[in-house]
């Protein structure tokens, strides 16, 4: 794309200054150009090199963001099995949460709370109410406003990982965020 | 649909009016034979000899062998009875005549054979009449006979109406024959409600969600179904009237969960959060807070009443862990029912009143006991075989629907209240699960 830009531009110039040579009298656009060197084996212009800089840094900004975004939705809470209080590894992740939710105060996040697949449904949806619940009162003591949040149970319904060992029953008690 | 209708009103007319010729010498019900709350179950011996036609019309003998095959299978599938082999019978009925004077009830005791049901066909055209005699053998004696009319195509409903009847003789109970089981089914790739008939037959989908679609109830006169879906992104509570399909929406703030209707009265329950605690309340008919009936600071849910909707049973994580709860309705009063284990849920009050089925957790696979109200005689139903939950009783109490994944997938499996003859109620694609039994209504 910049290359062609280049291109383009000596195309232009070209073509004004045959113009200039027809027409000597003709316009004030050509004084523009006309005071070009048209450096054709030197790199791009500094105002190009400025504006490739900038656009760099817009999309790592960008990237971070998306970074940021990935690990808020992807990075779950965990809980113990049938309880909804918060261990100490789940407020460690909350309060990067929270940063985000601060940074990104015109986000609405969806708390999910699940369970394992232990246990019955009714019960499970209850449970699964009350950590996103202990998760939702901890944001917002947290300071983040309780508009920003909504949560909603899903039980031992969508589970995050299949199988029936300790191993997926741990990464299935789980609080999720959702971006809306 | 009329003429259905029409059908049934001879069906049930010809019921009364032939049971006045067949059974004058017994008028009240007997129900010294069958204990339905019997944890040693017996099977009684019975026999049904192909029915006999009754005319010269020759379709009536493939009639006969039909239906009296249809009323042995349907007997059995109560549990309660087993079918002595044809083979294995020492006198031909159609040939000697099926009322008492022409049975030799010794050839039927000779076999072990306990109760002998003899039936007649008689076929005019489009019309059917079956006319069944119930024996017990070692008394010689006719315990009932009846005759039912209807269209050649009503073998089911008139198999149905006599084994009904049978069984309110020999248990003084009724219903099974005559109820339904809705259940949830994956086979669209959602989970949604459907219904069959109490054996399995005839499954069809009821709801259309296209989302998590839950814990379906029964109104008690079969009209209507309460689930739980989520097709509007947060669990709500949706009232389905099965006539014209028409819905309505329970949607508080938070959980909308486990509605049921309470008995004898027009009032729901269910669990909600919207004051941010999950609590069960009492609802009106059009969806508003009647009262709230549970206080406590931690979980309450799963409401299932009394059946004379004086009492709830309940699950409250109130102690730390989830256990069941009865509490009066009136006083307020609560007691604990469960104590043996550490996760007791899903319980259902069995119609008869007496017990209640929950399910049991320990190591990550439930099971399904049942328990007597006062908290005696804990009985565990389901033994070491898959996960086990969801017991729903058939509305005579004798027999108990659950959903099991011993065989891999989730399915429907019905047992005895004893807990014997545990087996699939149906098949269908994708997993089943969360059976509920209707109150006995006239779906045919």
């Amino acid at each position: 794309m910049k290359k062609g830009n280049v291109f383009f531009k000596i195309g232009f110039v070209v073509l004004m200054i045959g113009l200039l040579m027809i027409a000597p009298a003709c316009s004030k656009k050509a004084k523009v150009d006309t005071s070009d060197q048209y450096p054709q084996a030197q790199g791009p212009s500094e105002e190009e090199l400025a504006r490739r800089a900038q656009m760099e840094r817009e999309q790592e900004a960008l990237r971070l963001k998306q970074a940021a975004l990935q690990q808020f939705e992807n990075e779950d809470v965990y809980f113990n099995f049938d309880d909804s209080t918060l261990t100490p590894e789940a407020i460690e992740v909350l309060n990067q949460k929270a940063a985000w939710l601060r940074e990104n105060s015109d986000a609405t996040v969806t708390v999910e709370g699940h369970c394992d697949e232990r246990g019955t449904n009714e019960y499970n949806i209850a449970l699964g109410e009350r950590r996103a619940q202990s998760i939702v009162s901890f944001l917002v003591n947290a300071g983040i406003s309780s508009s920003q949040l909504k949560a909603v149970s899903y039980g031992e319904e969508k589970p995050a990982v299949m199988g029936n060992d300790e191993s997926a029953w741990a990464k299935n008690r789980r609080g999720h965020f959702v971006v809306n | 649909m009329q003429n259905k209708k029409f059908n049934i009103l001879v069906v049930i007319w010809f019921a009364l009016a032939a049971s006045v010729f067949l059974m004058p010498q017994y008028c009240q019900a007997e129900y010294d034979y069958v204990k339905i709350s019997d944890p040693f179950l017996n099977k009684i011996p019975v026999a049904i000899p192909e029915f006999v036609g009754q005319t010269n019309n020759s379709t009536e003998a493939d009639v006969g062998v039909k239906v009296s095959d249809l009323t042995g299978e349907t007997l059995a599938f109560t549990g309660y009875f087993k079918m002595i082999d044809r083979g294995a019978f020492l006198e031909d009925l159609r040939t000697k005549g099926i009322t008492a004077s022409q049975i030799t009830f010794a050839n039927w005791t000779a076999i072990g054979t306990e109760l002998l049901i003899t039936g007649g066909i008689t076929i005019e055209g489009d019309l059917l009449m079956v006319e069944f005699r119930l024996f017990d053998t070692y008394k010689g004696e006719l315990i009932f006979g009846k005759r039912y009319k209807g269209r050649l195509d009503d073998q089911r409903l008139i198999v149905h109406r006599f084994c009904s009847e049978m069984m309110y003789r020999l248990t003084g109970k009724r219903g099974l024959f005559e109820s339904n089981i809705a259940f949830v089914s994956t086979t669209t790739g959602s989970k949604e409600v459907f219904i069959s008939e109490f054996d399995g037959y005839g499954a069809k989908q009821v709801t259309q969600s296209k989302s998590l679609t839950l814990f379906p109830a029964w109104s008690p006169d079969g009209s209507a179904i309460a689930y739980t879906s989520y097709k509007k992104g947060q669990p709500d509570i949706y009232i389905k009237r099965l006539n014209d399909q028409s819905e309505k929406r329970i949607s508080f703030s938070g959980i909308n969960i486990t509605p049921v209707w309470v008995p004898g009265s027009s009032l729901m329950a269910a669990t909600l959060s919207f004051e941010g605690d999950q609590e069960i309340y009492l609802l009106t008919e059009g969806g508003k807070i009647d009262k709230r009936l549970t206080k406590s600071w931690n979980i309450d849910v799963h409401p299932s009443f009394s059946p004379d909707g004086k009492k709830m049973a309940f699950v409250s994580k109130r102690f730390g862990n989830p256990q069941v709860f009865v509490q009066d309705l009136d006083s307020g009063s609560v007691r604990r029912l469960t104590y043996e284990g550490k996760y007791n849920t899903q319980p259902n009050w069995s119609p008869a009143g007496d017990r209640i089925a929950f399910s049991g957790m320990e190591g990550g696979r439930s099971d399904i006991f049942a328990i007597n109200v006062d908290g005696g005689g804990l009985t565990r139903l389901t033994y070491g075989a898959g996960s086990n939950e969801s017991a729903s009783w058939s509305p005579d109490g004798s027999m108990i629907a659950f959903c099991s994944n011993r065989l891999g997938k989730s399915r429907i499996f019905v047992m005895t209240a004893s807990g014997t003859d545990q087996r699939v109620l149906l098949e269908l694609p994708g997993e089943q699960t969360s059976p509920a039994w209707s109150l006995a209504v006239n779906n045919n």
